[in-house]
């Protein structure tokens, strides 16, 4: 099977080569930076902005503002009013959104190719001149409270995890929700999203992400036209968020409205921005695709169909954060299973993993699986423009994508045990069990 | 106050359109570029066993997708839900020798996905492969005996009906998936489409392995079959995939129609209590079904009304300008029997009064004085412009071919589709929407605290808190 792997690998290297598309990057003077993918399948164009902004940046008393400001680029500027952004998208057939996490907020637009020139103009719109009304702000805010009860307070699990996330990141900008804690998220005022505005929404706290049926010599002179007037403005300071030293061992019981208990565990291990050895990196991505790669990876095939102790469960790797990385096991048990058996069991595969090296074939087939899906997401154009957004926002390499082949495929069993007795250890762990509450409600 | 008659509605276009003239400044220049409508190039022929196979050939990428659709959905599953649902999840448990380990490791082995669904019409199979012979050859044959010979290990169906049943408990744990539910079996009734696709409590302990086998037999067969292949594969090569993929099929014919739906003819409610802090509201009827005349002119008016978004009527009332909600949407879900109509939203439970009136009233006029002028010209640069959007990668493509394969629309469906809109008038939408829609027909389907009320006049009701709100 080694063989076979080696040969097919090689075969890869040839498609992959063969599917390149080619990127452009370039800075404009007050700061922006540019990255154009082209990829001429089809007449598309996405466009994206991303901003080194996300929840992390906020303080503890402001949790959920970056997410407010995201809603409100699309409530009006000096020359828009609310709604007539996303109104003219429509209307040019595009479709319009924008997302905030933990550690950016991004924007995007998608047209047929030719309506590209719209694109740019109404993101430079917004990045330059957005007006933040009173009113407005504070009917936009009723929205968001909406957008809260829909994922996270109706939602028992989602308040579980909200919960779990706040004992399992302590210290960092990662202890607070996305959309903010529901208390704070009520208090925000529109002075607060204009200071977040001026502070972070400047171009060299930005990266401008063109990408589809498009060339260098057709977008640069418009980015230019558009962009290079917006002044340069201060570029924020953004300290690196790690939970070091390890926090120590902390444990939480969570009786919630859920009708099937859950399981959470998680563990604070470095990031790719802040390992100290890259290699780190490379070593958990393998280990998370031994454990849960697919269904023939350990977790489904030990203790779904082997030992049937869970309906279903999950090993995952964050490593592409500018904090510090995640870890994170998730689980359903069976009925009459009980949370500690569960447990138990997952402190036993990674137990596994620090004491016994992996087979060559399971390492193969977490390769082989990397391989090819780097062909698949060369399907989409918007998961390019993302890829590279996220990429550049993180101040990592946007070719990163090419070398992550060369850098798995010199990670061996060794270092894949390494990490494990390195990184997956107690002092490092939060642990959750969500059971049902006393009946009461239902 | 609340009623939006459309003279208004035209009147606040014209005023943006005037706005707009100076910026954005690009806007003339792009107005005047007729956006790209690539046309699918699809090859399509007959098996010998009487599959339907949709073909486009795409070397841009070294890959390709194979997706099985056949008519083997839950609309078939006989008084017992959950047999479709089960059967989809059994394919790739076990086939001849092959254990579920062997399956799972030769596909993940090469990079391959593949993966089994089902819904109310269909069951879909798929595939996505490297197309590199090394790779495509060992992965399509493990697919053909997947697909072809499955074994239906009674242990799979054990632990399978065990994780549907821990789905089903958490689905108790949340209100949008009971109030989903509470809504098809409310406006469908005893048709097969008002069953729930994953099965019951108690449907699914009921089930037996015989079941599965059989039904497998009748429905995944070659005759009742749609084989859609994107990707890096010449002609008489795909010729060769969908003819061993039709050979490792049972042999047997299409399945036959279901009857059609009938729409209620007065209001039906329905509301299950739930401590959320949202009351979740469903409005709608039996509306719509493939093959449907006004199935064009639906489409557009619905897009001017509630499927477009932030450029929609529902969601400018509803959201930007009351902040009552997150999302509202309505939608035709044409399927091969039916299709309802369907408007959904969820809403703080103490404006959940205000926001139910306000939408009832928004589809009332929309129903009786249609769209402006205007309105439908915006729709319908939507939906021209959007068009390149909706055929752009092999995902894309793979799902179109799936569906107009399927319900046995013409090769060149997009295309007409797009004529189609060219020629829709706003007496059209307002025609179709009079025909298929009537306001008090629709159900009130809904979940939280207290079932909301639909207020008999807005200006008697003293709204308390609500006054700030809807004095803009």
């Amino acid at each position: 099977m080694r063989q076979l792997m080696v040969a097919l690998a090689a075969i890869l290297w040839s498609l992959t080569a063969r599917a390149e598309l080619p990127t452009h990057a370039f800075t404009l003077d007050n700061g922006l930076k540019v990255l154009i993918r082209e990829d001429h399948r089809a007449p598309v164009v996405t466009v994206m902005v991303w901003f080194k902004a996300g929840s992390i940046d906020e303080a503890p008393y402001e949790t959920g503002l970056a997410h407010v400001l995201e809603h409100m680029m699309f409530k009006g500027t000096e020359r828009l009013g609310p709604g007539d952004f996303s109104k003219l998208v429509a209307r040019y057939g595009g479709s319009d959104n924008a997302f905030t996490s933990y550690d950016y907020t991004a924007y995007f637009q998608q047209y047929e190719a030719s309506r590209l020139p719209l694109a740019l103009e109404l993101e430079a719109e917004r990045l330059g001149n957005l007006k933040i009304d009173d009113d407005e702000f504070y009917r936009e805010l009723q929205v968001v409270l909406e957008e809260r009860r829909t994922r996270t307070d109706d939602n028992p699990n989602a308040l579980a995890w909200e919960k779990f996330q706040a004992v399992a990141r302590p210290g960092t900008g990662y202890a607070h929700p996305i959309i903010g804690w529901r208390s704070l998220l009520a208090q925000l005022q529109p002075e607060q999203a204009r200071s977040w505005y001026d502070r972070f929404y400047v171009p060299g706290n930005a990266t401008l992400v063109v990408a589809g049926d498009v060339t260098r010599d057709q977008v640069e002179p418009l980015v230019r036209r558009f962009f290079s007037d917006l002044p340069a403005g201060t570029t924020p300071p953004r300290p690196i968020q790690t939970v070091n030293p390890a926090a120590g061992e902390r444990r939480l019981d969570l009786a919630m409205a859920v009708q099937v208990p859950a399981l959470y565990m998680l563990y604070n291990v470095p990031s790719l921005v802040t390992a100290e050895q890259k290699q780190d990196f490379y070593a958990l991505t393998m280990l998370a695709g031994v454990l849960d790669g697919g269904m023939s990876a350990r977790i489904e095939t030990d203790l779904v169909r082997g030992e049937k102790l869970v309906a279903g469960a999950g090993a995952g790797y964050s490593g592409i954060q500018r904090g510090d990385g995640t870890f994170t096991l998730t689980a359903t048990p069976n009925p009459g299973v009980t949370l500690e058996q569960v447990e138990q069991a997952l402190r036993e595969q990674i137990k596994t993993l620090q004491t016994t090296l992996p087979s060559e074939d399971e390492m193969a087939r977490v390769r082989a699986g990397v391989l090819a899906s780097q062909v698949f997401e060369k399907d989409s154009v918007m998961g390019q423009a993302m890829e590279l957004g996220m990429l550049s926002t993180l101040g990592l390499d946007i070719e990163l994508a090419e070398q992550f082949e060369e850098q798995l495929g010199k990670v061996t069993a060794e270092d894949v045990q390494r990490v494990a007795r390195q990184w997956l250890i107690p002092e490092r762990l939060a642990v959750a069990h969500v059971v049902p509450a006393q009946e009461e409600e239902q | 106050m609340m009623r939006l008659p459309a003279i208004m509605g035209a009147a606040v276009a014209v005023l943006m359109l005037s706005a707009c003239a100076s910026f954005p400044t690009t806007e003339k220049q792009v107005a005047a570029s007729e956006p790209q409508a690539p046309q699918l190039d699809i090859q399509s022929w007959q098996t010998d066993q009487g599959a339907k196979v949709m073909f486009v050939q795409s070397d841009a990428l070294p890959m390709l997708d194979i997706r099985l659709v056949m008519a083997a959905g839950s609309s078939q599953d006989d008084g017992l839900p959950g047999v479709a649902s089960l059967t989809s999840a059994l394919i790739g448990q076990g086939a001849e020798a092959l254990s579920v380990d062997d399956i799972a490791r030769g596909f993940e082995d090469r990079g391959a996905s593949f993966s089994s669904s089902s819904y109310r019409d269909m069951g879909i199979i798929s595939l996505r492969t490297l197309s590199a012979a090394e790779y495509r050859q060992p992965v399509v044959a493990l697919f053909n005996q997947v697909i072809g010979s499955p074994s239906f290990p009674e242990e799979a169906l054990d632990r399978l009906r065990t994780r549907a049943m821990q789905g089903l408990r958490m689905e108790q744990q949340v209100p949008g998936p009971q109030v989903s539910k509470a809504f098809m079996s409310t406006v469908f009734a005893d048709h097969p489409y008002g069953q729930p696709s994953e099965g019951t409590m108690e449907s699914l302990p009921k089930i037996q392995r015989q079941q599965l086998v059989d039904f497998y037999n009748t429905y995944y067969a070659a005759g009742n079959t749609v084989i859609a292949m994107v990707g890096d594969l010449s002609r008489s090569e795909a010729e060769e995939i969908a003819a061993q993929i039709s050979a490792a099929l049972p042999a047997g014919p299409a399945a036959p129609e279901l009857p059609r739906a009938e729409a209620l003819s007065e209001r039906k409610r329905e509301h299950i209590h739930f401590p959320s802090a949202q009351t979740h509201i469903l409005l709608g009827n039996q509306a719509t079904w493939r093959g449907n005349p006004d199935h064009v002119a639906l489409h557009v008016g619905n897009q001017i009304l509630g499927g477009g978004g932030f450029a929609s009527i529902l969601t400018d009332e509803v959201r930007q300008k009351r902040g009552y909600v997150y999302g509202i949407g309505s939608g035709f879900s044409a399927m091969a029997a039916g299709g309802p109509f369907q408007v959904q939203f969820k809403t703080a439970n103490e404006n959940a009064d205000e926001a139910l009136t306000l939408t009832l009233d928004l589809i009332d006029t929309f129903v009786e004085d249609g769209p402006s002028q205007a309105q439908l010209e915006q729709a319908r640069a939507n939906i021209l412009g959007s068009f390149a959007l909706s055929t752009a990668d092999n995902s894309d493509i793979i799902g179109q071919l799936g569906a107009i394969g399927f319900y046995g629309l013409p090769l060149d469906y997009l295309q007409w589709f797009n004529r189609q809109v060219r020629q829709v008038t706003v007496e059209d939408i307002r025609d179709a929407f009079r025909r298929t829609l009537d306001v008090d027909d629709l159900a009130i389907v809904s979940i939280g605290p207290e079932a909301p009320q639909v207020l008999e006049d807005q200006d008697n009701e003293n709204g308390g808190e609500k006054d700030a709100d809807s004095g803009e």
